[in-house]
């Protein structure tokens, strides 16, 4: 396991948390590994991606609206990245990758709810138009 | 624990100096709590999902009623979303002052996120008393019905977490930054950071898509 491995490497500077009696039951798994730089870049690139999408639409946009939202929504998946990786401290090794197997796992499950619903939906709407229903009833016998 | 308990069985109580925590064969996760925790937040996160795929169904279907261009105030958003953000990088600083065993300083920046987090929820709630004071209540249309309950759940789980909030201010008051409380306090960081994520979502997909003619 890999945490194990951490608290050997740690074992020796946290002496503070000697006194817990938690050695293997470190902090460095969710509770150590925060750093001022991490949430500072962080939050400066969520700035800068929260403010280029609200600046786009409130000044117009671009001259189809589907562009515009299109952009909309490419910032908002590399936010959630950015929050994912530097809030969340999202990585490959944390929980020995469990944290990681459960988010790929959900982000599936999250696309097809998603694009499914959506795209059902939207040919059901198509194919049940007033209009050609009427058509249908004309041509039964 | 279940952690005091493998000690137990295989060194001798009694003895401190022959404690050991590094018991072979022990598969017990390090930090399982957190792992649970995100769990949890990856089951809330199919619920928005759910809620989200409701608004894009059913977003456009105004029933000659008003668009999202013609009830959305994207200055408001914008400012509701920049408190939210702050709210979340005064956590970061709560956390950063846990880690060095600072008592005051993570209160400190606590109630500092659980003023911003409280600015969320009164504009938030500002914008639906508006909205329904003008009978553009959920039960106006299906894309108003959608938006209420996506941005209400939403608004539910920041009350909630601010309510949490309070209570773990209280026990850090009490009790200190022992274990258990930092152990607490990375959950609501886990669960405070998972809602601004969620409100990216809320932002693009519902606020400034919505809008677009």
């Amino acid at each position: 396991m890999s945490g194990h491995v951490d608290s050997h490497g740690h074992g020796g500077h946290d002496q503070h948390h000697d006194d817990h009696g938690h050695g293997h039951e470190h902090h460095d798994d969710g509770i150590g590994h925060s750093t001022f730089k991490g949430y500072m870049i962080g939050f400066v690139l969520a700035v800068i991606l929260t403010a280029i999408p609200f600046w786009l639409v409130m000044s117009g946009g671009f001259q189809k609206p589907a562009t515009t939202s299109i952009v909309v929504l490419a910032f908002a998946a590399v936010q959630i990245v950015v929050h994912m990786i530097y809030f969340l401290h999202m990585n490959t090794k944390s929980e020995g990758g469990w944290n990681m197997l459960a988010l790929i796992f959900t982000m599936v499950l999250v696309l097809i709810t998603l694009s499914g619903s959506i795209w059902v939906m939207y040919h059901m709407d198509h194919n049940m138009m007033p209009s050609m229903m009427m058509r249908e009833m004309q041509n039964l016998p | 624990m279940s952690d005091t308990h493998a000690i137990h069985l295989s060194g001798q109580p009694g003895h401190p100096e022959e404690l050991s925590f590094h018991v072979t064969g022990d598969h017990h996760p390090a930090n399982s709590t957190l792992l649970g925790f995100w769990l949890y937040l990856m089951s809330d996160c199919l619920i928005f999902a759910c809620l989200f795929a409701v608004y894009g169904v059913l977003g456009r279907n105004y029933a000659d009623g008003p668009t999202g261009a013609q009830v959305f105030e994207l200055p408001v958003v914008a400012l509701n979303t920049s408190l939210l953000l702050l709210s979340s990088i005064t956590y970061g600083f709560s956390v950063l002052e846990m880690q060095r065993d600072r008592v005051r300083g993570t209160l400190i920046w606590l109630a500092i996120t659980g003023l911003l987090g409280a600015g969320f929820i009164f504009l938030e709630l500002r914008e639906f008393a508006h909205l329904i004071a003008e009978h553009n209540g959920p039960q106006r249309s299906a894309f108003l019905s959608s938006f209420f309950t996506l941005v209400g759940t939403h608004g539910l789980h920041v009350t909630f977490g601010i309510i949490w909030l309070i209570t773990l201010m209280v026990q850090v008051g009490q009790k200190g930054l022992i274990h258990e409380n930092k152990r607490r306090l990375m959950c609501l960081s886990m669960f405070w950071h998972f809602l601004d994520v969620v409100w990216v979502g809320v932002f693009s997909f519902v606020y400034l898509m919505g809008v677009q003619p």
